[in-house]
Parts: structure tokens; C-alpha cells; sequence
């Protein structure tokens, strides 16, 4: 459906979500339509698309948005590694939640690391009609005699607490002087917000307060220090990342929070520089660090090799001669790399289009390493996006490509079905939904049990998974052979 | 006969649970097996009868227990004066928790072990203002049939009549839930009789009795008793046997209640002399500054 290299097809687009609308009840319709459109380009050369985005899901629709607690615990805070984190409330949430989002860590879980462990209060009634705070202290004393090498505990609100008003601040408070460690009380009860947004704003204010206002942390500073924010070592892509940043002299201070520590974290005032990669779920505590402690901020793109340079570039000019010499050296360093991916795998896969609904940052990151293997995005949306988000996508992507906010399971479904892409790239929830019906997909928040994705090494990783997607033989066979015309 | 459930509701400290006590005790001279559920977390609703000072509650003891299904009816159900069966609700100290999902959680387990099985009335004392769910329950599906609302000539006592018959209003298609009446407990108030018996007008439903204030009320409650024990020949005991007859007269009489806004209820109040119009107080304190000026 692609018109020509530079453009998807708007006109057929704006068909597709007509059709769509038609089916909702007209309240509805009214709604949905407004999350809805096409990316367009102005006279003045500047693109939009015009949705609205970060308001509450219309009932009745199957959203595939999380919640408050998912946006702190999930995604924020249960990363970093040498801190407990108390799933605080009935048992659900937590159990639901074990093992996090394939946040990879270096050091033995149960020792020093706890990252996959599940810790929960799991309240009872009892607790509900008399309040936990008193169990919650027998936690925390417990968590300290069991797990000694912790350095700290994160008391992360399900929805009971905020409903009954645990004074978790209390306890954490006075924990924090008995033991003299850093507990930190998080209220992102569930059912604040509209998507896990929220819980990601909470979360960031929650290290702030908590973390930054208190820190007394030493460090010998350097002029190249900068921390990489927001990479949550999926897959371990903080790690690919890190090593470029090295690689052109910069020395990571702190890692946010994949494969974090309550000390980088600490410490993170310290640097000259903050790169943010997800920009949604950390631009809070860049926003913060800038303001408090004058430390610019920077996003930066890092999933294929065109963002990877020019995100290297934009990094490199942030310092000296030195660096700016360094990052035209990485680049051509790993040029060979890049042209070895390009041949094997560009082949194999340009001109197939894809379909990607995912999280914070990918909709529009991600978009760019398609680019790269001559790939064509031609519809992409975001769970839980705000207007910055669209501001900060549309650029990334061609004229008339589909954007739809808060995506409902029909509205995907149809979009899949109608525009039958080549590749889609979402969650878990839509993963089978979508082979059914014929089409490749890979899940693009825990790149499908496989990564990294980001840096150049991770490049190559994608590039092959996502050949190894679209070109999989079984989808040869999706005919029954008796039915073959 | 069939059981009947009512429920005791009223502003706080209006005497909810003396007066429901007090027409319980004379209940009993009716040939009736009571069961009282205090719905409470001060859990006062029983003391009277059982002549003690607190009762062991259904949530303290669930909670020393493990849960509440670790508790056995006997543990939480005392008998007291003329064999009526005491229990209560309790809940958390003020500040904490949810006082509210702990009524839930001890009707529920009163329900389920038979608690009420065996008996002619069950009564709920539910403490002052409907200010969730929880507190709600005794007016939900199932539960009380009639709701007694306790008030005075008092503003404050007013609202929450006024309120809590919306609350009844919410349930009474849902569960079938009615408004028994009205029970006026004196303040001695201006034209309180008149004020009581006007708004039961507003409300569909009546004033069921005028409860005079008496100290002997008092008396009796500090050597933790109802009049009816302490002073039975009392003519105050003799008002509880009225009210009692009557509530015992009114099964399957309860109304649906047609609550009023807070307009009508302010100009009712400014009718009956309770509430001054903002002209009238202004003009009152200017009147006062020149007098002492």
C-alpha cells in the first residue's frame, strides 16, 4: 500500500478508521475518533497527526494499557537491583508481576540482587479492615534480617492502600532511622491515572523525594560523566549502550534503572549529562536533575545504525574535540558491522511493512531501524503516550502513516486484517491474535525473549529476528493445501 | 413468624444506642428473641444489655485468631440481659484501616455461622453517618427490612436523617429496603415535636415516637443498665415499652422515603426558627457590635 518511498497511503488510511468508528456506538465514535489519524506534513514542512492522547480508555473497549503500579513497579523501580521491592497489598498484583520485564542484572539473586524475586505483603482482610502499617514494619525488619547485603526497600501501593489510607510514609520514616537505610514509600496505587503513565510520573517523584533530596553520596567527579536514564536493560540493552558511550569516552555514572543500584542513583546529581532513551517514563527526573542541579538532558535514539549515529554525534557534541573525534571513529568502526547486517538481511526484507503498537518510547524509536533494513512503518501507536510523544514521533515517520492512541483490541484487529502488514510488532496480549490470523509478529517490549536490541550489536540481533519473523517457512503453509486455488 | 431485621441509624451521639438498647430490653416482655449485631468500631451497642463495659469484637478477635475464619460463633456471641444475643462488629482504632469493609466482614461471618438462626429480630447499630459501603451493608440487599432513624430538634440531627433516607432511597428498589419511622429522642429543642413530625411529613414516613429526656436514662446507663432493668417501673421505661410495641406493630409498614434537597431542608429549618437567614444573623451581630460599642 505503499505510494512510494516517501509516503503511506493516507487517503485508504482515513477510509480504514472510518470503518472502524462506524461500528462504535456514537458516544463512542466520537471518542475513539479524536485518537485516530493519519501523519501529515505542512506547507511549512512541519508533521503532525493530530490525536488526542493520556485521557481515559472508553469503557467497554478492550485497552491493553496497564496500571499505575505497572508504570512504578514494572517499569521504574523493580529494576533496580540491590533495593527490595515490596509488592504492597493483596496478593495479585505482585504474583502477576513476578520476575519483572526481563530486566537483565549482574549479581545472584536472593544475595545481592532481588530483581526477580516477588516480595508481597499479601493482605487479608484482616489487614484491610486494621490497616497493614504494622505488617509492613514486620516486613521490612524481616526483609533485613533475610536478605542483609540489601540496600534498601521500595514499598510499592496496590490499590487497597490508597483506599484505606496506610500511612506508609510513617514507616518508612521510621524504618529508614532504625536501620539507617533508604526506604522508600511509593503510592502508586492502581487506580490512579489512566495508564501506567502515571505510575511512572509517581515513581520518578518518589526518587526525588526519597532518593535525590537525601542523597549524601560522594563522588570524585569526572568530566565525562554522564548517566544513561531510562534504558531498562531489556534484554540487557543498556548494555550495547553503555559500551558506546565508553567507546566514544564518556564514562556511565549511573544506569536508570536497568541493572541500577540505589548508589547510581545516588549519585547521578554528579553527572554533566543526562541521556534519557525513554523519554516518557524518566523525562520527570531529567526535568528535576536540570532544574536542581543545572544538569542538562538529551535524548538520544540508539536501535539502528542511521539513530545510532546521529544520536552519537548529538551526544559527542555535547563535549570536547576529543569525543566528537572518538564518536566519527566508533561510527566508522562499526560501519563494517552495519554493512554485513544490511547485506544479508536488507534483502530479504525491504519493502515489507510494519505494524507496531507498543509503549513509551519504541513507536517512534524503533521505526528508524526499519528504516534502516528498508522496511516500511506504516501504522504505529502508543499504550500511553502524552501530546509531547506525538510531537517527538511523527518525524520519525512517513506521511500517511497510521497512528492510533490507546488502541482498542478491535480497532488493532481490524487495522491488522484490512492492512495485512507484513510484520507486527506489540505485545504478548496481541502476539497470537495476530499469527492467527496469518501475519508475522514479534513482541516488541521483551523483544520476544531474545535481545539486545539497542547499539550496533543489538542491531544485528534485530535485524535477524525480524527476518526470522517474516520469512519463517511456516507461513508458507498458512493455506490448507486442499484449499489452494 | 418470619424474621425481621431493623436497623438503628442516626447522627452520632444522638443516643442510637441507648434508645435501641433501652426498646430491645422491652422487646423482650413481647415474647421476642433478639439478636443484636453493633456495627460500630466503638462497640457500645451492647453494653447495656450484657450490663459489661466493652465486648470482645468479631474483628479484634479475627484478627488475634488469624482470620476470621479461624473464629467459631460462640467466641464472639455473648448473652445478655433476658437472653439476648450480643454481638459486635468492631473495627480498627480511628486513623487506620477501614472501618467499613469490617462491618462487611463480620455480618458476612455472623450470616454464614448461623447467628441468626433461631431468633425473631435481629437489630443493627450502625454508627453515625453512612459514609461508605461498609456502613451501608445493614441497609443492602438481604439485611434490615425497616431502618429506624434516631434525631432530635438538633440542625445536625436533621441532616443525617435527611441523608441516611437517601442512603435508603439508593436500596429500597434494589433490596426492598424501607424506612420504619422516625424516633425522636427530646433535646428539648423549640417546637421539636412539631419539627420531627414535619419533616417524618417530607420524608414519607412517620414520627414513630417522641422519646422524652429523662435523667433517670442516665442513671441507668452508668450502672451500664437499660431502664427497663434498672428502673422498670419507671414511667421512662413505660415510653421504651410504647416504642417498642409500636416497631413490633410496624413490620411490613416501612415506607419508601422521598429524602428532600438541601433547600427545602434549610427553609424548613428557617421555618422553624433552628437556622437564621443570612440577613437575620448579619442583622443580629450588627445589632450585638452597637450594643457593646
Amino acid at each position: 500500500m505503499s505510494l512510494d518511498d516517501n509516503s503511506n497511503d493516507a487517503a485508504s488510511y482515513e477510509g480504514l478508521i472510518k470503518e472502524v468508528l462506524e461500528q462504535y456506538p456514537e458516544k463512542a465514535a466520537k471518542k475513539r475518533a479524536r485518537h485516530l489519524g493519519v501523519v501529515k506534513t505542512d506547507d511549512a514542512g512541519a508533521s503532525s497527526c493530530g490525536v488526542k492522547s493520556n485521557v481515559k480508555s472508553v469503557p467497554g473497549v478492550m485497552t491493553i494499557r496497564g496500571c499505575a503500579y505497572a508504570g512504578s513497579k514494572g517499569v521504574v523501580w523493580g529494576p533496580v537491583k540491590d533495593m527490595v521491592h515490596i509488592s504492597h497489598g493483596p496478593v495479585g498484583c505482585g504474583q502477576y508481576s513476578w520476575s519483572q520485564r526481563r530486566n537483565y542484572f549482574t549479581g545472584t539473586v536472593g544475595i545481592d540482587s532481588f530483581v526477580t524475586m516477588q516480595v508481597t505483603s499479601d493482605f487479608q482482610e484482616r489487614d484491610i479492615v486494621f490497616g497493614g502499617d504494622k505488617n509492613l514494619e514486620k516486613m521490612v525488619d524481616e526483609l533485613n534480617v533475610m536478605f542483609p547485603l540489601n540496600n534498601g526497600i521500595t514499598i510499592q501501593s496496590e490499590c487497597p492502600i490508597g483506599l484505606i489510607g496506610d500511612d506508609i510514609e510513617a514507616v518508612a520514616k521510621k524504618k529508614n532511622k532504625e536501620t539507617g537505610k533508604t526506604i522508600v514509600p511509593v503510592r502508586c496505587e492502581g487506580f490512579r491515572g489512566v495508564s501506567q503513565s502515571l505510575g511512572h510520573h509517581i515513581a520518578n517523584d518518589a526518587v526525588r523525594d526519597w532518593v535525590l533530596e537525601k542523597s549524601k553520596a560522594e563522588w570524585e567527579t569526572g568530566p565525562y560523566d554522564v548517566n544513561l536514564v531510562a534504558d531498562y536493560n531489556i534484554g540487557g540493552d543498556a548494555w550495547p549502550s553503555r559500551k558506546l558511550l565508553e567507546e566514544i569516552g564518556l564514562r556511565v555514572i549511573g544506569s536508570w534503572s536497568g541493572d541500577a543500584t540505589l548508589a547510581e542513583m545516588e549519585r547521578a546529581p554528579k553527572a554533566k549529562l543526562n541521556l534519557i532513551h525513554c523519554y516518557r517514563s524518566m523525562n520527570y527526573i531529567c526535568r528535576y536533575m536540570e532544574e536542581k542541579h543545572g544538569i542538562p538532558w538529551l535524548e538520544y535514539n540508539f536501535f539502528g545504525p542511521s539513530q545510532i549515529a546521529a544520536s552519537l554525534r548529538a551526544i559527542a557534541a555535547q563535549f570536547d574535540d576529543t569525543i566528537k573525534a572518538n564518536a566519527e571513529k566508533v561510527i566508522a568502526k562499526y560501519q563494517p558491522l552495519v554493512d554485513a547486517v544490511l547485506a544479508k538481511y536488507k534483502p530479504r526484507l525491504e519493502g515489507k511493512r510494519v505494524m507496531l503498537y507498543v509503549g513509551g518510547l519504541r513507536p517512534r524509536h524503533v521505526a528508524t531501524a526499519y528504516d534502516d533494513l528498508g522496511m516500511n512503518v506504516v501504522g504505529t501507536g502508543y499504550e500511553f503516550a502524552h501530546g509531547d510523544d506525538y510531537q517527538r514521533t511523527t518525524h520519525y515517520l512517513k506521511d500517511g502513516t497510521l497512528i492510533y492512541d490507546d488502541v482498542s483490541g478491535f480497532e488493532l484487529e481490524k487495522f491488522i486484517e484490512t492492512i495485512r502488514p507484513d510484520l507486527v510488532g506489540s505485545g504478548i496480549k496481541e502476539k497470537y491474535a495476530t499469527q492467527k490470523m496469518g501475519v508475522p509478529f514479534r513482541q516488541m517490549h521483551s523483544w520476544d525473549y531474545s535481545g539486545p536490541y539497542h547499539g550496533y550489536d543489538g542491531f544485528a540481533i534485530f535485524a535477524r529476528d525480524m527476518d526470522m519473523a517474516v520469512n519463517a517457512p511456516v507461513w508458507s503453509k498458512f493455506k490448507a493445501p486442499w484449499k489452494a486455488a | 413468624m418470619a424474621l425481621r431485621q431493623i436497623a438503628f441509624y442516626g447522627k452520632g451521639g444522638i443516643g442510637k444506642s441507648t434508645t435501641s438498647q433501652n426498646t430491645l430490653a422491652a422487646l423482650v416482655e413481647l415474647d421476642q428473641k433478639i439478636l443484636i449485631v453493633g456495627c460500630d468500631p466503638k462497640a457500645d451497642s451492647t453494653r447495656l444489655i450484657l450490663n459489661t463495659k466493652l465486648q470482645d469484637t468479631v474483628l479484634h478477635l479475627a484478627a488475634k485468631a488469624g482470620s476470621v475464619e479461624d473464629l467459631e460463633l460462640a467466641d464472639v456471641m455473648k448473652i445478655g440481659y433476658q437472653g439476648i444475643k450480643c454481638t459486635e462488629a468492631g473495627g480498627p482504632e480511628p486513623g487506620v484501616g477501614c472501618a467499613g469493609r469490617g462491618v462487611i466482614t463480620a455480618i458476612n461471618f455472623l450470616e454464614e455461622n448461623g447467628a441468626y438462626d433461631g431468633v425473631d429480630y435481629v437489630s443493627y447499630d450502625v454508627l453515625g453517618d453512612v459514609v461508605c459501603g461498609g456502613f451501608a451493608m445493614p441497609i443492602r440487599e438481604n439485611k434490615a427490612q425497616e431502618i429506624y432513624i434516631v434525631m432530635s430538634g438538633e440542625m445536625m440531627a436533621l441532616y443525617a436523617a435527611n441523608n441516611i433516607s437517601k442512603g435508603i432511597l439508593k436500596y429500597a428498589h434494589s433490596g426492598g429496603v424501607r424506612l420504619g419511622g422516625l424516633i425522636c429522642n427530646e433535646r428539648q429543642t423549640d417546637r421539636e415535636l412539631e419539627l420531627a413530625e414535619a419533616l417524618a411529613k417530607k420524608l414519607n414516613t412517620q414520627m414513630i415516637h417522641f422519646v422524652p429526656r429523662d435523667n433517670i436514662v442516665q442513671h441507668a446507663e452508668l450502672r451500664r443498665q437499660t431502664v427497663i432493668q434498672y428502673a422498670p417501673d419507671s414511667k421512662q421505661a413505660d415510653e421504651y415499652r410504647q416504642l417498642a410495641k409500636k416497631i413490633h406493630a410496624n413490620g411490613g409498614k416501612g415506607t419508601i422515603p422521598t429524602p428532600i434537597t438541601m433547600e427545602e431542608l434549610e427553609d424548613m429549618l428557617l421555618e422553624f426558627g433552628i437556622m437564621k437567614s443570612d440577613e437575620q444573623a448579619l442583622a443580629e451581630l450588627e445589632a450585638k457590635e452597637r450594643a457593646s460599642a
